[in-house]
């Protein structure tokens, strides 16, 4: 690897508070993206010696022709064994500007039902595509699974580009292609690099072989896109985790909401309703350990404590009177199906998980299977399978206090849990409540 | 207003607001959780964090010790004192009593690491304890890297790499049967770098091994380590005295320290971010011994 590196951290954090953007990659091995992963944590001086030392080693006892990266990420015994990724793996590195966590979801086995988890979360999703291939069937699976996550920035590296001679044309007739597919799927924010992860090209520094591109550096590019604007300011929903009620001498008649603010801004003095009961009082102050805060807002995780003693547990939420989510137990939502063993049927009885929020949920109906390569809705299916997506309609046993999941990914997400075996098997978007 | 800067925080202040909402899932959605706290950096954390998840109130679990016998004077006197001061019921799971009972023996080697796992599951199940915390982080190593913050254990206590539980937005999945229980991970998403941070920012004292001081040491293996009455040097290896200061706090017969002059939190910071060697790699006797030695441990069971 060649020796152009970024300074690392500072070590005084103070100095400049760095923000955190979290990030979803996808592609197959082929595409590069292990030593994309590699090449990012090597240039920004976050692999060490020793990890790089072991992964020579075992690449050097497998006879492998050169280093192989990919090794770094694949930690479980079995995927040494067998050379594939089972599993999402969570990277980190920083920058003087940014701490970045990468969701490192693998690109084949089970990969709808990996890539859904690490998209989850993330701010930004990166998809590898080979420059000589070209755009290929993944590639438009990873952007449509994407735009359903709702993942706010969208990265497209075409990797290779020395395999194909730094072509422009290449390069183009691929961003091309896949700008007219993003625009079928509502994908806010587009980007397309072209790179090579190998020679680090356009990764931390422009790259000197594609003059003609005109754009940022990956690391640039991730360093600097806006991510402040992509979170919900508008509508207050402060889901309840936990209530604080001191057992003790000094501090007495204490009753406070603790939760994470999931939207909006909360401040003393606002006037809030909670749900489900729909009881209006106004916020009295809004704490933390360290003290009370003006105004809380995504992510932070404060307490609540109002001005009138009304009954409020676990599982309700805070948030304004004119501006409330639907309190509702038909839901309609798309649906990931993510277990092995037994398909989502008609007539299903699940667990749910919303918010801190449980329920029971009967699957009333499936609308559609979705065909994720052509988006082709085949309404003749009677089930869905691993990996699988469709809309569904539920019915729960107590109002779920819902959003739409365009509109908010924290009021709007689900899981579906198998009561019998206790697994996680569904990941829930809502589409409509009410 | 414009205040809090445009409504953004800081990357330790996010870290810190999902550590606090995951400390707060478990104790509104568990029986019996417990802490386990063994005086080490990233436990020490742990625990700033719960007593902020819960302020006013007092922390909401006792805390536990998996006691291997080799300890640092310097950490169990501060963990007492930490302890005390919380006013938290400390639980000690001690391996030398369980060597003395016959429920687990000596390993050829001396090393503790792989007894004190039946030490720490019969404990849990004594205490029936259905979420125990622990301070892991997916930076250390890469079979951690991969796992949960939520992780399942069956009823003996092992993890099922294979077979884990998606974990989708902020939604954790604490289901189980009686007898199963879930290992917690709220420091999943820091690294080594952000937790001294962490310790500056809310200057939180730590034992005095983690800075700069004078040790006789012999140097085994490329690592340092301190000689004392649980690690004596063999023929030919020479005990000298080295500025030294631990990365990490384990079991004193493996643990290493390495050479430092990092006498300061601000200093510690410095070298953690020029150090070019994981903090296991480099003071872990224990991880040495295969690529999958980590995960080995934590399917039996392992913290």
């Amino acid at each position: 690897m060649s020796v152009e590196t970024v300074a690392p951290a500072e070590a005084d954090a103070s100095a400049r508070p760095m923000d955190l953007l979290r990030f979803a990659t996808a592609g197959s091995v082929d595409d590069g993206k292990s030593t994309l992963i590699g090449r990012l944590l090597y240039d920004t001086k976050s692999l060490f010696t020793d990890q790089l030392a072991a992964v020579e080693a075992v690449s050097a006892a497998r006879g492998d022709e050169y280093t192989n990266l990919a090794l770094l990420t694949d930690g479980l015994r079995a995927e040494r064994e067998q050379g594939i990724t089972i599993d999402v793996a969570y990277r980190y590195f920083a920058t003087p500007r940014r701490k970045f966590i990468i969701a490192d979801t693998p690109g084949h086995i089970q990969y709808t039902r990996n890539m859904v988890t690490g998209a989850s979360t993330a701010d930004l999703a990166l998809i590898l595509v080979d420059a000589r291939k070209g755009l290929v069937e993944q590639s438009r699976r990873h952007a449509f699974l994407c735009s359903l996550l709702r993942v706010p920035h969208l990265v497209l590296c075409v990797n290779k580009m020395d395999l194909v001679d730094w072509s422009q044309e290449v390069f183009e007739q691929i961003a091309d292609e896949f700008t007219a597919f993003a625009a079928k799927l509502d994908v806010p924010d587009l980007t397309v690099v072209p790179i090579s992860a190998l020679q680090g090209d356009n990764i931390v520094t422009r790259s000197e072989n594609m003059p003609w591109y005109e754009g940022p550096s990956l690391l640039h590019h991730l360093e600097r896109v806006h991510i402040a604007s992509d979170r919900n300011l508008v509508d207050v929903r402060f889901p309840v985790q936990y209530v604080i009620r001191p057992q003790s001498t000094t501090v007495t008649d204490y009753r406070g909401y603790a939760g994470q603010v999931a939207s909006g801004v909360l401040k003393a003095g606002d006037e809030v309703m909670v749900l489900p009961s729909g009881f209006t009082s106004r916020i009295a102050a809004v704490e933390t350990a360290d003290g009370p805060v003006e105004e809380a807002f995504p992510p932070m995780s404060v307490t609540v404590r109002l001005t009138d003693e009304i009954d409020i547990s676990r599982g309700d939420l805070i948030c304004r009177p004119n501006n409330a989510p639907t309190v509702a137990q038909d839901i309609e939502a798309m649906i990931c199906w993510m277990d092995e063993t037994r398909p989502l049927q008609v007539g299903g009885k699940y667990a749910i998980k919303h918010t801190t929020r449980s329920a029971r949920a009967i699957v009333r109906g499936l609308h559609y299977r979705l065909d994720i390569n052509s988006l082709h809705r085949d309404e003749t299916a009677g089930e869905l399978k691993l990996n699988e997506i469709g809309r569904v309609r539920l019915r729960t046993t107590v109002p779920l206090l819902a959003d739409e999941y365009r509109r908010n990914r924290t009021t709007g997400g689900f899981v579906i849990i198998d009561e019998a075996t206790n697994r996680t098997v569904g990941a829930g978007m809502i589409v409509e409540a009410g | 207003m414009t205040a809090p800067a445009a409504y953004q925080v800081s990357h330790l202040d996010a870290l810190e607001a999902e550590s606090i909402f995951v400390m707060r899932e478990v104790v509104a959605e568990m029986e019996r959780p417990v802490l386990l706290f063994s005086g080490g950096k990233d436990s020490i954390v742990m625990l700033r964090l719960a007593q902020k998840a819960f302020a006013p109130a007092n922390i909401p679990f006792p805390v536990m010790h998996v006691d291997t016998g080799h300890n640092f004077p310097e950490v169990l006197e501060y963990r007492d004192q930490r302890v005390a001061e919380l006013g938290l019921q400390l639980i000690v799971a001690s391996v030398p009593e369980a060597l003395s009972k016959g429920l687990v023996r000596e390993s050829a080697d001396g090393m503790r690491n792989r007894i004190q796992t039946p030490v720490l599951l019969d404990a849990v199940e004594k205490h029936r304890f259905d979420a125990l915390f622990g301070g892991a982080r997916r930076d250390e190593e890469k079979a951690r890297a991969k796992e949960r913050v939520f992780s399942f254990r069956d009823e003996f206590g092992q993890w099922d790499p294979k077979n884990q539980r998606p974990e989708l937005w902020a939604l954790y999945n604490g289901r189980h049967h009686p007898g199963e229980s879930i290992r917690v991970f709220p420091l999943s998403n820091w690294t080594e770098l952000d937790v001294w941070h962490y310790i500056a920012r809310e200057r939180i004292p730590l034992p005095s091994i983690y800075y700069a001081h004078q040790r006789e040491v012999i140097e085994r293996d490329g690592m340092l380590y301190a000689v004392n009455e649980f690690f004596r040097a063999r023929a030919g290896e020479q005990p000298f005295k080295a500025q030294v200061r631990y990365r990490t706090v384990g079991d004193a017969s493996c643990t290493a320290a390495v050479r430092s002059d990092a006498d300061t939190v601000e200093k510690v910071i410095e070298e953690v971010a020029a150090t070019r060697i994981t903090e296991r790699g480099a003071t872990r006797g224990d991880d040495r011994v295969s690529e999958a030695a980590m995960e080995d441990r934590k399917r039996e069971g392992y913290f």
